[in-house]
């Protein structure tokens, strides 16, 4: 039993280090623009369909997660500045409005170009170490420290960059930042070409796991969306410890019961949080 | 160098600004005095870019203004220490100060410079450099605005209401900022409630009633007879 109960908890690290990944992106946007972007879970799909599509042409896995990030991260800069930078300042439901109805574009464009049948990432790694009695694979390791190094470096950049302070001051006072000379419109779509460059990646790294369809978005983004309201919403630190937190309980409770009753766990930490702590878990009590 | 001229404004369907007139020269210390809500503030907003004017323009050193975006008229040279001070609260002293110094044209060495004379300015910012802007008192919060608003090597500072709320000591200090400024060649726009430290401080003072500008006199004429205050502010 308890060896059982280790390799789950690694299971829920590695999970929840992925959907981190989704999910600061999904913060970050809706921190500095309070826009709650629910075609998040698209830019993570083409990202794997972009994915694919490079693997196929040239073979390699890591040239398919820097083109996948690259592209899509153009895409939603394109986005920003199409469907989203118009909206600015209007009511928020506006923009949920807007990105649904985008979401459900994407999600056609790629049935209508990739077809319905899904596709497959090979593992850039198919070897194997012992984890007690089972087989682990090294992949899902090194997916989980990918994502680990990606938040590291969001997190260095945000710190220390030129753009990251503008970023951090845009997110506290817009109107401030741009007295201060801070071209916050460009602010706008660089974050959320972050954003949607950190849901490619997500994408392209989580395809070999679970394969690439028009609609693996949805499944991903409910959790997101779960992780980032249990986070607080738009603070990036609370998103990744939720994501962590959230996926180690699924784990564990998937020790007991199916996995899809285990999601079952993610819904009622959701339900309480917003019963009790409807700013987040993992911020201090607002004064 | 800064010029209204029958500048309009609106918030949704209120009328705000009914025609404001005024400028002021390169160097100079002008005061803004008016009741609270006779549109001082929105004044300031419409010369940032932050309130759109419906009528009339601003033109600042030859350049008209009106309309253009808030970050472009913060980089043409006007810095804003805006009523409410507007700290960032959770980016460190140094990172608030930061904001400013990321322009285009800036060397790294130019930067330095910049922060080093605004730090021998206010040592207590030096001090508090990677404290967050949030822990610091209301007037440490006031000096870093004053501070963050001068790494934009403004041509002209907006300064709105600098000493409400402050201890008397700290209005000295405000005083002594204002005169520094000026000492460096930098004009100033000052809405304050603080009539004495207006006077004091200023060299031409406009008087403000329902959105528009009803006098304009040297401080020092003010000074020795304030009956025209008295009509318009009460005091």
């Amino acid at each position: 039993m308890l060896d059982l109960l280790l390799v789950e908890t690694v299971n829920g690290i590695v999970s929840g280090l992925i959907l981190a990944l989704v999910a600061s992106g999904l913060t970050l946007i809706f921190g500095i623009m309070d826009v709650v972007n629910f075609a998040h879970g698209e830019l993570f799909m083409l990202g794997a369909y972009v994915g694919t599509s490079v693997v196929l042409a040239t073979g390699s896995f890591w040239l398919a997660l820097g083109l996948a990030s690259l592209t899509i991260a153009a895409l939603g800069a394109v986005i920003q500045v199409l469907a989203l930078r118009p909206l600015l300042g209007r009511d928020p439901l506006t923009t949920i409005l807007a990105t649904f109805g985008l979401s459900l574009v994407l999600q056609n464009y790629a049935l209508w170009q990739y077809g319905p049948v899904a596709r497959k990432i090979p593992e850039p790694f198919t070897g194997q170490f012992p984890l007690f009695h089972l087989q682990y694979p090294w992949y899902r390791i090194i997916i989980a420290g990918l994502s680990a190094a990606i938040i590291g470096g969001l997190w260095l950049f945000l710190k220390y960059g030129k753009y990251g302070i503008w970023i951090r001051a845009t997110t506290q006072d817009r109107v401030m930042a741009a007295a201060m000379g801070i071209p916050v419109p460009r602010v706008h779509t660089l974050v959320f070409a972050i954003g949607a460059a950190m849901a490619a990646a997500s994408g392209v790294l989580f395809g070999p796991l679970v394969g690439v369809n028009h609609a693996m978005g949805l499944d991903v983004i409910l959790r997101a969306f779960i992780v980032v309201v249990v986070g607080g919403m738009g603070n990036l630190g609370g998103s990744i410890l939720a994501a962590i937190f959230i996926s180690l309980l699924e784990a564990i409770a998937s020790l007991w019961v199916s996995p899809a009753q285990a999601v079952i766990a993610s819904f009622v930490v959701l339900i309480l949080t917003l019963l009790f702590r409807p700013t987040g878990l993992f911020v201090p009590t607002p004064k | 160098m800064l010029t209204l001229s029958d500048v309009h404004a609106h918030y949704g369907k209120s009328h705000v600004l009914h025609g404001v007139s005024l400028r002021v020269a390169p160097g100079e210390v002008v005061g803004l005095l008016g009741r609270n809500g006779v549109g001082k503030s929105t004044t300031l907003k419409t010369i940032l870019g932050l309130v759109r004017p419906s009528a009339g323009r601003v033109v600042f050193e030859g350049r008209e203004l009106t309309g253009a975006p808030p970050h472009r008229v913060a980089r043409e040279g006007i810095g804003w220490v805006p009523e409410d001070r507007r700290i960032f609260r959770l980016l460190s002293v140094q990172e608030n100060l930061r904001t400013g110094l990321d322009r285009p044209g800036m060397t790294p060495a130019r930067r330095a410079a910049l922060l080093e004379k605004v730090y021998r300015h206010f040592p207590v910012l030096r001090e508090r450099r990677t404290q967050t802007g949030g822990t610091l008192s209301g007037g440490e919060q006031q000096m870093l605005a004053i501070a963050r608003a001068m790494m934009l090597e403004p041509k002209i500072i907006l300064l709105d209401e600098p000493t409400e709320g402050l201890m008397p000591r700290m209005v000295a200090q405000i005083r002594e900022i204002v005169e520094l400024l000026r000492a460096e060649g930098v004009a100033i726009l000052l809405v304050e409630q603080n009539v004495p430290l207006t006077l004091a401080v200023s060299e031409r003072v406009y008087v403000m009633e329902k959105g528009t500008v009803r006098h304009e006199a040297p401080a020092e004429a003010l000074r020795h007879d304030a009956s025209v205050l008295h009509q318009y502010l009460g005091v």
